[in-house]
Order: structure tokens, then sequence, then C-alpha cells
């Protein structure tokens, strides 16, 4: 079987790894969407604290016998932990300037994470085995999926959308929503704005460790494993817009999509095609796809 | 305070005299590989705080401009012969040319997703260095002849080549220093301080901003086609992203929006690394992280921004 004259298979394979990608740009891209509405920081260490919650589950196996499941839950609430510890010590000392500073502050993180990992375990990769209850695959009929990859996608949807129905219809997310539209009104009503934020950047480094669980058995647990990844990750914010929690999800699952369908069909291009669809829907729409006009 | 102003008037161009004499002196002190390496990226980072400091805009992909100044200065000299000067200036050319391209583009966002953008855009030009066989990939463009300036003065001499370095940071440096003390510098402070009073007063505002990427990135190829002839490479680590935040450590360590501060902060950053690299090995990543944080969070002024408001205190008492 033949779709565009390329075999069924290579096709659908090139497709669900283009949809791995692109969960990984939702949850990814979603984290930061959530630290970018309440505190309005772009988050430079998120590819590092995505790094750190692979490392996390590794370590936990390699050292503590700790099986993936439990590292599932561990990692983002340790590297959460982090999160909220960097956001009382240093974030919260940047409000009151211009938001670069934010930027720049998180882009120190960044180095820092990333050069004591590369000190402890060098830049080779570390492999993580699939857990037992997910090794495998199916057969599909068109082409053959490991179940481990079924599950990633499954797992980062049930996430984001968890996510998504927490920030638009708990009352949580309606203080959430509030919070970004007017912290001081928010305040006056006797919500504590500080804690919310500080709640805020724990949840969405926890969102980054999070995938980079995920992550570990798929791709290689490295200390770059996120430094060029989050770049990819701004390029689909832009193109998303930023606007809408909904957008970052639907912006980086579809944008994962375009990717994978580049590499079956011209391979040299999938690197970029990304910043190329940024350039056009910059020519278009400055604002994003999913953007309010700033 | 207007005394202050005054001393300070009068001591600018002392200052500036003293520093070209040991500019002038200083390769006989020192050896002339290393300045010429403080040269290159002090020239580099006041081009890039031309474009921060002065005119407010974060741009966090000036790698592509000195990584594609390089490349096209070295192809341009080992592949098609031509002389070193017409290499940097060929240099210098596209990476002008480039930074059109990427301001058009960036200017349409402000703030954050400014930066975000110019990063994208320089990460495009990453790949294309990474994947064209003309630039040699992973390796890089190796084995660029320094050539005969003008065909007559070998640079193969590292004291011919560091007095040429020393010129074009100098012209490079005059060029910032004249675009900032005019109309046209006090403009970008307006649109800096406040932009939509800018558009009010009748500037055309993103015309301005675009004007100031463009010679921002041209600046900023100058100093990196000037470099790959110095070291004879032209290499992936140049337009990576990486160089980006490295640029942007230098401005902000020296001193935002001062004259001198990103030279100052240059210096300090390539004396520490070429101090530390072979002693801490990853630990260079973690410190030069440790002093960013340590900016943002306590000296924001930089070096000599710390310094102007130290004088300037004392001044006052």
């Amino acid at each position: 079987m033949e779709i565009f004259g390329v075999p069924s298979a290579l096709f659908g394979s090139q497709l669900l790894i283009g949809l791995i990608n692109g969960s990984f740009y939702a949850i990814l891209s979603l984290g930061l969407a959530i630290i970018f509405g309440l505190l309005n920081i772009i988050n430079f260490a998120h590819g590092a604290q995505y790094m750190m919650g692979a490392f996390v589950a590794w370590i936990a196996l390699a050292k503590f016998g700790v099986n993936y499941w439990v590292a599932l839950l561990l990692a983002p609430i340790l590297v959460g932990a982090l999160g909220v510890v960097l956001e009382r010590t240093m974030l919260s000392k940047l409000y009151k300037l211009d938001h670069l500073y934010g930027l720049l502050l998180t882009f120190g993180l960044a180095l820092i994470f990333e050069g004591v990992f590369r000190d402890q375990f060098g830049i080779s990769g570390q492999s993580y085995e699939v857990p037992e209850l997910l090794q495998g695959g199916v057969n599909l009929g068109f082409m053959f999926m490991p179940i481990y990859r079924g599950w990633v996608v499954v797992a980062a949807l049930a996430v984001c959308f968890g996510t998504w129905f927490m920030i638009e219809k708990t009352k949580l997310g309606a203080y959430l929503r509030a919070g970004t539209e007017n912290p001081q009104i928010v305040q006056a009503l006797g919500i504590n704005v500080p804690l919310l934020i500080t709640f805020t950047y724990g949840y969405g480094v926890a969102l980054a460790a999070f995938a980079g669980v995920l992550a570990a058995p798929i791709y290689q647990v490295s200390p770059q494993m996120g430094s060029n990844l989050i770049i990819v990750v701004f390029a689909v914010v832009v193109i998303g817009g930023m606007g809408s929690i909904m957008g970052s999800i639907v912006t980086g699952l579809g944008l994962g999509l375009v990717e994978g369908l580049t590499r079956v069909f011209y391979p040299e291009a999938s690197a970029v095609v990304v910043f190329f669809i940024m350039v056009i829907v910059l020519l278009v729409r400055p604002a994003g796809l999913f953007g309010r006009a700033v | 305070m207007s005394r202050n102003l005054s001393m300070f008037a009068r001591a600018t161009p002392l200052l500036f005299g003293a520093l070209f004499v040991l500019g002038l002196v200083a390769p006989f002190a020192v050896y002339p590989t290393f300045l010429m390496k403080i040269l290159c990226f002090g020239l580099f980072a006041c081009a890039f705080n031309l474009l921060l400091g002065f005119a407010g805009l974060l741009s966090f992909g000036h790698a592509a401009f000195l990584g594609t100044a390089g490349y096209v200065c070295g192809m341009l000299v080992r592949d098609a012969g031509v002389t070193p000067e017409v290499g940097i200036l060929g240099g210098t050319l596209a990476a002008g040319i480039l930074g059109w391209v990427f301001g058009v583009l960036a200017i349409r966002r402000s703030g954050i997703y400014f930066a975000m953008i110019t990063l994208a855009l320089a990460q495009m030009v990453f790949f294309f260095a990474l994947q064209w066989r003309a630039t040699g990939g992973e390796d890089g463009l190796q084995g660029v002849p320094r050539g005969h300036l003008f065909g007559v003065i070998d640079l193969s001499n590292n004291l011919a080549m560091y007095y040429l370095v020393f010129a074009v940071f100098c012209i490079g440096f005059f060029i910032i220093y004249r675009a900032i003390h005019s109309p046209f510098g006090q403009i970008l402070k307006a649109i800096r301080e406040n932009e939509p009073r800018a558009v009010s007063l009748g500037y055309d505002v993103t015309k301005f901003k675009l004007l100031a990427f463009v010679l921002s990135a041209a600046l900023a190829g100058l100093a990196g086609a000037t470099k790959t002839l110095v070291f004879q490479l032209a290499s992936l680590t140049d337009v990576h992203w990486h160089m980006s935040g490295e640029v942007v450590l230098m401005t902000l360590l020296g001193g935002l929006g001062t004259i001198l501060g990103p030279l100052a902060g240059a210096a300090v950053i390539v004396s520490l690394q070429s101090e530390l690299a072979d002693k801490v090995g990853s630990w260079v990543t973690v410190i030069m992280g440790a002093i960013f944080v340590l900016c943002v969070l306590l000296f924001r002024r930089g070096i000599v921004g710390e310094l102007q408001a130290l004088i300037r205190r004392s001044g006052v008492n």
C-alpha cells in the first residue's frame, strides 16, 4: 500500500514520530504559556528543566532502582519544587523590572544546570529502558507501532487536556485567569497572588519535567537534550501566539505532524520547516495563529 | 550635576586617547592573538549594545551575523582567492543583508517575542551552516589564509594582523560612537524610553528600529569576518545560539547602554574563558551562567555602569 508514492509503513511511522515530537512541543509550549501568562517571563530554563526531569528518572532507576511509574510522579515533584525555590529566591525579585531580565536570568540558570549535568554525566547520552508493561508493539495493519510511543501520545494529551480543564473549568483556574488579567484587583479580593504565581511557576516547571520522563525511553538522556528542543518550542510559541492554552496544544501537535511529513518528502528541510512556517506566519499574522494582537 | 557632566565631557577624550595609546602598545606586552580575540568580541558586543543598550531591542540571534560574515569572508578569501580587505567587506555586507531580512521579520513584534523570533531565525542559519556542504558542516571552514592586505602587507605576521584588527575595531567603534551621539541615536533612545510617544512625535519608529538593526548586524559581521581571518577558521560555534547568549552576557556584565562597557565585558569573559578552559572543563558554562544570574540579580548596571555611578556619587559629595 502506498500513500502519495510513499510506502504506507514509512509514511505512518514518520507521522507517528511527528505526533510524538508534537506531543512534546505541546507540553513544553503549554508550560511556557502558563508561566508567561502569570509571570510575564519566558522561561528560558524550560529546556534544562525538561532535561532534569529525564535525568531524575534515569538516576532514580540506575542508582536507586526506582521504576518508571514512580519516576513519572517523582521527577515533576522534585524539579517542580526546585522551580518553586527559584521563583521565591530569584524570579520574584524581577517582576517590577523589564520582562527581558526574566528571560536573561532563566537563560543564566539554564547554563548552570546544563554545565552541572555535563560535568557529572559527560556529553554522551544515557539510555533508559522502556518499562516492562509498555514493551513490544502492535500491528495496526498499515504499520507497526511500539506500544510505548502510543502511550507517550496518550499520556501527553491527557496531561495537556487535564491542564486545560483545570485552567478553563475550575475555580483555581478562574483565579489564575483573573490574576493574569489584573493581579491588583485579584489581590484586593483577598486572593494570595504571590502564592498563585509561585504555584504556577512550579506547575509549569513540573510539566517540563514530566515531558522529560516521557522522553527518557525514546531519546538519549543527555545534558543537551533540552537546549536544541527549546528553540523549536520558542518557534512553536511564536507561531501559536501564546494567547490561549488550547492554542499552544493544537499548534504543538500540528507542527510536530508537519515536521514528520516533511521528513517523508524532503528530509533535509525537516530541521528548519518549523522556522520557515514561523517566518510565513509572521508575515501574514504577526500576532500568531491563536494570539491576540498586542 | 552639570559640573559633573562637564567633568565627564572633559575626561572622555582623555580616556579615549589613553585607551588608544594602550591599544597601540599592548601587543608588545601581551600575546597579540589574545588581544585580537578581545578586540573582535569587543566590537561584536559594542555592535550588540547599540541595539539593546540604545534602542532597547534584545536580539537573541546575533551569532547569526557574526557567523555568517565569518563563513562568507572565509569562502571569499579561501575559495575565491580575494584579498583580505575584500573578504572582510564581503562578510560585513552579507551580515548587513541578513540583518535586514531578520529585522523586517522580527520588528513586527516587540519585547520577549522579538527575542524569540531572532533566536529562531538564527537557529535556521545554524542548520544551514550545519547541512550545507560549502560551509564544511561539523568541521567548519578550515585553513582560511590571512593573505596580503591590499595585496602588499603580509598578515601572517601576528603584529601586522593585530594592527589591522585594531584599526577595524577603531573604525567600528567610531561608527557606533557617532551613531549614538547623533540625532539618530537620540531618536533610538526616545524609542527605547517611550515608543508610543516617539510615534506620536511623528517618527517612523519601524524605520529607525530597522536601521539600527541593520547597522548592528553589519558591525557584528565586521567583527565576525575579522575574527575568521585572525583564527583562519569559521566554525559552527560562531553561529550557535550559545554565542548569541555570550554576547548578551558580555554586554550585560560590562554595562548595558554604556559606550565602553561591552568592550570591558568582552575582555573579562574572553580572559575568563582562556584562563579556565583547560582547568575546570564543564564548569566554564556553570561560571558563565552564575555571572549571568549575579548580573541580573545584583548589579544590572554592569562594571562600567557601576563605576560611572560611583564617580557620580563621589562627585556630588
